[in-house]
C-alpha cells in the first residue's frame, strides 16, 4: 500500500464572508463541524465499571438522568465499538494492565474519562501498596471528574465538557486531534507486573510528578 | 386503461432501500478512513481476545472423552420421555406391529440403563 500523506490542507471559510451569507439566506458549514457534531452527539461508552462510580454511572444512563439525551447512551459491551471509556472506580495495580489493554483495543478516535476520586488521584485508598494513583499515568484522559463518587450530574457535566472538546477539534494543522496525526500513537505500553510495583510505573510521555512550589 | 403494476415492484423498491441503508453509512465510513484518517493497527488491538486479559493457550482443546457417558444417559432419561407421550396417547390405536416395535426401542434404552447402572455412573461419588 502505498504511503498516504494525510497533511491536509484545508481551506476554512473567512468568518466575515460566512455571516454575510447567512445574511442572505445561505447556509455553509465544513466536513469538520459536520464531522464533530455528528461525533459528539454519538459517543458510545464502554460497558465498564469498576467500583462504586460505576453505580453512579449507572444510574446516569437510567431514564433519571438520562444520559440518552447526550446520544451517549449506547454502552458497548466490547472496546471495538466503543468511542469513550469512563475509568469509573478505583483502579487497582491488578486491573491497570486489563483498563490499559481495553483502551488499547478501542479504536480510533477514543476518549476517556476518569471518574472520582480513585480514578484521577486514588483518592481515599491512595496509601494503599496495591492501589494505582490515577489512571492519567498510564492512558490520556480528557475529563477528569473530582468527587466520592461524583453524583450523575457530575459525569453529566464531564459529557458535555466532552461534547465541547469535541467540537473543538480539527482536522488539519499542528493543533489537529490526536487521531488525525499518523505520528501520535493508538496504543500505550501496558504495564507488567514487576517484583514490587507495576513496570514501568508511569507513562514519562503522558504523566509527569507534579513541581511542587514551596517557599522558602 | 389497464393496471398493470407488478405489486412486487414495493418489495423490490424496499429492498433497495434497505441494502442501501445498510451499505452507505459503511461505503462512506470505509471511503472517510481511505481519505482522512490514519490507520493505527497494533498488538492489543488486532488482538483476538477483547476482555483485556491476554489469551493463554490454544484455541484447539479437546473435551474430555467421558462426555459420552452424559450423552448415553441423557438419550435415556430425556429423549426417551419424549417418545413415550406419544406413545401413551395413542397407545389403544397402536397396531401389534407397532407395540412390538417401541418395546424393541424401549428394551434397546433399558439395555442402555442397566449397562450404566452396572458401570456406576448413577452412583454419586
Amino acid at each position: 500500500m502505498a504511503q498516504r500523506s494525510f497533511d491536509l490542507e484545508v481551506t476554512v471559510i473567512d468568518e466575515g464572508l460566512r455571516s454575510e451569507l447567512s445574511k442572505s439566506g445561505i447556509f455553509t458549514t465544513t466536513l469538520e463541524s459536520i464531522y464533530n457534531w455528528g461525533r459528539k452527539n454519538s459517543v458510545w461508552p464502554l460497558q465498564f465499571g469498576l467500583a462504586c462510580c460505576a453505580i453512579e454511572m449507572i444510574a446516569a444512563s437510567m431514564a433519571r438522568f438520562d444520559l440518552a439525551r447526550f446520544g451517549a447512551e449506547v454502552f458497548r459491551p466490547s472496546p471495538r465499538q466503543a468511542d469513550l471509556m469512563i475509568v469509573a472506580g478505583t483502579v487497582t495495580k491488578k486491573m491497570a494492565p486489563q483498563v490499559v489493554r481495553l483502551y488499547n483495543q478501542m479504536p480510533e478516535p477514543k476518549y476517556v474519562i476518569a471518574m472520582g476520586a480513585c480514578a484521577i488521584s486514588g483518592g481515599p485508598f491512595k496509601q494503599g501498596y496495591n492501589v494505582l494513583k490515577g489512571i492519567d499515568r498510564y492512558i490520556p484522559v480528557d475529563v477528569h471528574i473530582p468527587g466520592c463518587p461524583p453524583r450523575p450530574e457530575a459525569l453529566l457535566h464531564a459529557f458535555i465538557t466532552l461534547q465541547q472538546k469535541i467540537d473543538k477539534q480539527v482536522m488539519s494543522g499542528p493543533n489537529r486531534a490526536r487521531h488525525f496525526d499518523p505520528d501520535e500513537p493508538s496504543e500505550f505500553p501496558v504495564p507488567e507486573f514487576g517484583e514490587r510495583d507495576l513496570v514501568p510505573a508511569k507513562n514519562p510521555r503522558l504523566w509527569r510528578p507534579p513541581v511542587v512550589l514551596r517557599e522558602a | 386503461m389497464a393496471n398493470d403494476y407488478s405489486p412486487n415492484l414495493f418489495l423490490a423498491v424496499f429492498v433497495f432501500l434497505a441494502l442501501g441503508f445498510a451499505l452507505t453509512p459503511l461505503i462512506l465510513s470505509n471511503l472517510w478512513s481511505r481519505f482522512f484518517s490514519p490507520a493505527k493497527p497494533g498488538q492489543d488491538k488486532n488482538a483476538v481476545y477483547e476482555c483485556g486479559l491476554e489469551s493463554k493457550g490454544d484455541a484447539w482443546i479437546q473435551f474430555r472423552s467421558d462426555y459420552y457417558l452424559y450423552a448415553i444417559i441423557f438419550l435415556i432419561f430425556d429423549v426417551e420421555t419424549i417418545f413415550l407421550f406419544p406413545f401413551a396417547t395413542a397407545f389403544l390405536d397402536l397396531s401389534f406391529g407397532a407395540f412390538l416395535a417401541m418395546m424393541v426401542f424401549l428394551l434397546l434404552l433399558v439395555e442402555g440403563l442397566v449397562w450404566a447402572w452396572r458401570k456406576g455412573v448413577l452412583t454419586w461419588r
